[in-house]
């Protein structure tokens, strides 16, 4: 059974993926039975192509994508060459730690509603400054641009990739070669650039690349801050498959497939890029240049780094004001009065929507958790680890845009004439969860010393005695981060639950998204918010629950 | 029935080359030291003999402990004891829960209760059965982990550098704790060490071993 697992584990994440693609590919070549069609025809692809945005929407996707993955890269790089080991660094850890879990959509609201002209920043600074006293005309949210978009997913992505990173430094020994690079007389962020850095680059290329596919194709995100005439092109698919009219998916299918090719070159080019630095970083390695501009470097990627912070904590501050605020003449930079009308209005609704997502994510993380564990225990006992193509499969998922299979296996399901609801949108969650599931636990397991194991056999007792009582207790501050992590991945899944659940499934995300397009800041302060707390909560539970538990037990808590 | 440890020709492969040959019988209360510097494989010998090798390692030859062949039994029903330099004490029990889970399923909970608290006595440890094992010093640490591969009812001894980490006064004591139990209750002992006072003290015959693949 447990040597099962493994082969089981990829089925669960793996098939839907391949499933999807194929119920895209079907009807971008024009075959979709549901709709009487049938093909092969590459009318669907004409029709794409016929389409006055589609260079508009694949050049924004791509634009936005590669240049929010490289400002964060840029940021995350630089701030840990200049300040990895100092307080600051360790303050901006924990501050940025607990945002990772904020959904996007949510800090995506928060953002908006520091940055537009009746926002926050423009109330702060008027009249006093600008002169303004009625909220200035000028297009700062849905640039056509996409440079909202741009600082959207950049404050989303700063802490993933900087938590990736300090994972990845814990294997690259940074200080001593740090230190080594000092007494050679190199400074301190040149000398970690040179050193350290690619080391650490080789670790987080997959978190990269995951970060460069999302970014390219995120959907919720982009309805919030990104332009709409022509919106980005993963908009844009969402917006061909929930037509009426079911030829439009034929359309949809094509574009999808047009998004996939556009990643797929988006990650050619990163990789080519890689290279180019690559070639360059050694020849200024070799250069044996000791570094100008450090000070002023190290100084500007704090700083970025704590906007970055700042613009999610003070967007989620944003929301509560919002959810609490009556009337708000501008410039006023606090409302007129406070009420309780929203929460009254939009609580119970809020509420109830909240177990459906805890239900649906408690369901998904306890599936993914069984095979992960199982998967681990299964490696542990065979004595084989995963190798490096396995970890590939790993991130395929996350690698593949939601909006290339998604919509695909949507179509899919129509075609089988499967029940869409509940099920479906659990199954399609756990491709996504699953991987984050494997990533964060999977070190921690691993890192376990198994001399204990060889103890614990020694004193009789069985390997799956050594399982649930050594192994799994021992490690229950791990489990339940990777159980948080699975919960906030699964709350803040938009395009998962609103295709796959075909309107019937609501989450707290679904929700919120669907009042973007009204307007209601209160509601959506309210239901951002509760997004928000859906995926902090199990994050503050795994820092207490162990805490609790083991509490006379100090050789867990070193 | 031929009580002891009986090594047949035991040879450690890794990449096929030979790491270590050892052909050896240990007789009860006897201890045996192997010898050599680190990373000729001495902690690879034991993994062989408590069935944990890793599967980077070929074993061959023949583990015989009182007369059954264990080879290829499953590493929890051979019923070797091992200590290692580190307690190995399981962080998330009790001092008492921690000899529990060695002492063999069965008899009533009030009688365990009484082994584990008469066995703590035995090495002054009385009334300690409810410490968190983190708030124990190096040398009450080094003598619970003896207390609980004890009471597992060990046929044979393995000790894997066991007395390293400890200071030089409390090395003495914990170590000749440990062979007179030995002795007492007629234990093989193997003993892998780099130490030649752990060598002198143990009193038996000494293997050293050399790296068979150099480079």
């Amino acid at each position: 059974m447990l040597r099962l697992l493994p082969a089981l584990t990829l089925l669960v994440m793996l098939g839907p993926v391949i499933a999807g693609l194929w119920g895209t590919v079907l009807p971008a070549f024009g075959h979709l039975p549901a709709a009487g069609l049938s093909g092969p025809t590459l009318d669907p692809f004409r029709m794409l192509f016929d389409w006055q945005g589609l260079g508009a929407a694949s050049r924004l996707s791509l634009i936005t994508g590669l240049i929010a993955t490289l400002l964060s890269l840029i940021i995350v790089a630089f701030i840990t060459a200049g300040w990895s080991g100092t307080r600051s660094f360790r303050v901006l850890e924990r501050l940025l730690s607990p945002l990772l879990s904020v959904p996007h959509a949510a800090a995506a609201f928060g953002l908006a509603f520091l940055i537009m002209p009746s926002g926050w920043i423009a109330r702060l600074i008027s009249p006093t400054l600008t002169r303004w006293d009625r909220p200035p005309d000028v297009l700062i949210l849905q640039d056509p641009l996409g440079l909202a978009m741009i600082a959207g997913l950049v404050i989303k992505e700063v802490p993933f990739l900087l938590l990736m990173t300090i994972a990845a430094m814990g294997q690259a020994q940074p200080r001593r070669s740090l230190r080594v690079a000092q007494a050679l007389g190199y400074g301190r962020l040149s000398g970690w650039l040179k050193t350290v850095f690619p080391r650490v680059y080789s670790q987080i290329r997959l978190p990269i690349y995951v970060v460069l596919a999302y970014s390219m194709s995120v959907v919720d995100v982009a309805v919030i801050l990104g332009p709409s005439t022509p919106p980005t092109l993963s908009v844009q698919i969402v917006k061909w498959m929930s037509d009426p009219d079911l030829s439009m998916r034929l359309t949809g299918a094509a574009a999808a497939l047009w998004q996939l090719a556009l990643v797929v070159c988006a990650l050619g080019l990163w990789w080519l890029g890689e290279r180019l630095v690559g070639r360059w970083g050694r020849h200024w390695i070799a250069s044996g240049r000791r570094g100008q501009f450090d000070a002023p470097i190290c100084i500007v990627s704090l700083g970025l780094g704590a906007l970055s912070a700042g613009a999610v904590l003070f967007g989620i501050f944003g929301l509560i004001v919002w959810s609490f605020a009556g009337f708000w003449s501008f410039p006023n930079v606090w409302p007129d009065t406070f009420t309780l009308r929203s929460w009254d209005r939009h609580g119970p609704n809020a509420l109830a929507t909240l177990g459906e997502t805890f239900l649906v994510a408690g369901i998904v993380v306890g599936l993914a958790l069984a095979l992960v564990l199982g998967c681990l225990e299964a490696e542990h006992r065979s004595g084989r680890s995963l190798s490096r193509r396995g970890l590939w499969l790993m991130y395929l998922p996350l690698l593949v845009p939601q909006t290339a299979f998604l919509p695909g296996l949507q179509t899919l399901l129509l075609n089988v004439g499967a029940d869409i609801g509940r099920l479906p949108v659990i199954f399609a969650h756990l491709v996504f969860v699953l991987p984050y599931v494997f990533l964060s636990l999977g070190d921690p397991w691993r890192s376990w010393d198994v001399r204990l194991a060889t103890v614990a056999n020694a004193l009789g007792a069985s390997p799956n005695r050594i399982f649930w009582q050594v192994r799994l207790p021992m490690l229950t501050r791990p489990i339940l981060t990777s159980v948080a992590v699975g919960i906030a991945v699964s709350v803040g899944q938009y395009l998962a639950t609103l295709l796959i659940g075909g309107g019937r499934v609501s989450t707290l995300t679904t929700e919120a998204m669907a009042l973007a397009s009204g307007g209601d800041r209160r509601a959506i302060g309210v239901y951002g918010l509760m997004q928000t707390f859906a995926a902090l909560v199990p994050f503050t539970l795994a820092l207490l629950i162990p805490t609790l538990l083991w509490r006379n037990r100090r050789g867990l808590h070193e | 029935m031929n009580k002891g440890l009986i090594l047949r020709d035991l040879c450690i492969l890794r990449d096929e080359l030979p790491l270590i040959e050892v052909d050896y019988d240990i007789k009860p209360g006897e201890v045996l030291t192997v010898m050599g510097p680190s990373g000729v494989g001495k902690s690879t010998l034991l993994a062989f003999i408590t069935g944990t090798l890793p599967s980077v390692f070929r074993g061959m030859g023949t583990v015989i402990l009182n007369g059954e062949d264990i080879t290829m039994r499953p590493p929890h029903k051979r019923r070797i004891g091992i200590l290692f330099q580190d307690d190995l004490l399981f962080p998330h029990m009790s001092v008492g829960a921690n000899l529990a889970f060695g002492i063999p399923a069965g008899g009533s909970m009030s009688s365990r209760g009484g082994t584990i608290d008469a066995a703590l006595v035995d090495v002054g440890l009385g009334g300690y059965s409810d410490r968190d094992p983190a708030t124990l010093s190096g040398g009450q640490k080094a003598r619970v982990a003896l207390v609980r591969m004890l009471l597992s009812d060990p046929n044979a001894l393995l000790l894997d550098e066991a007395f390293s980490r400890l200071d030089a006064e409390l090395r003495a004591q914990v170590r000749d704790l440990v062979f007179r139990v030995a002795k007492e209750r007629e234990l093989p002992v193997l003993m892998v060490t780099h130490d030649a006072e752990d060598a002198k003290a143990a009193g038996g015959k000494i293997i050293e071993l050399e790296s068979l693949s150099k480079g």
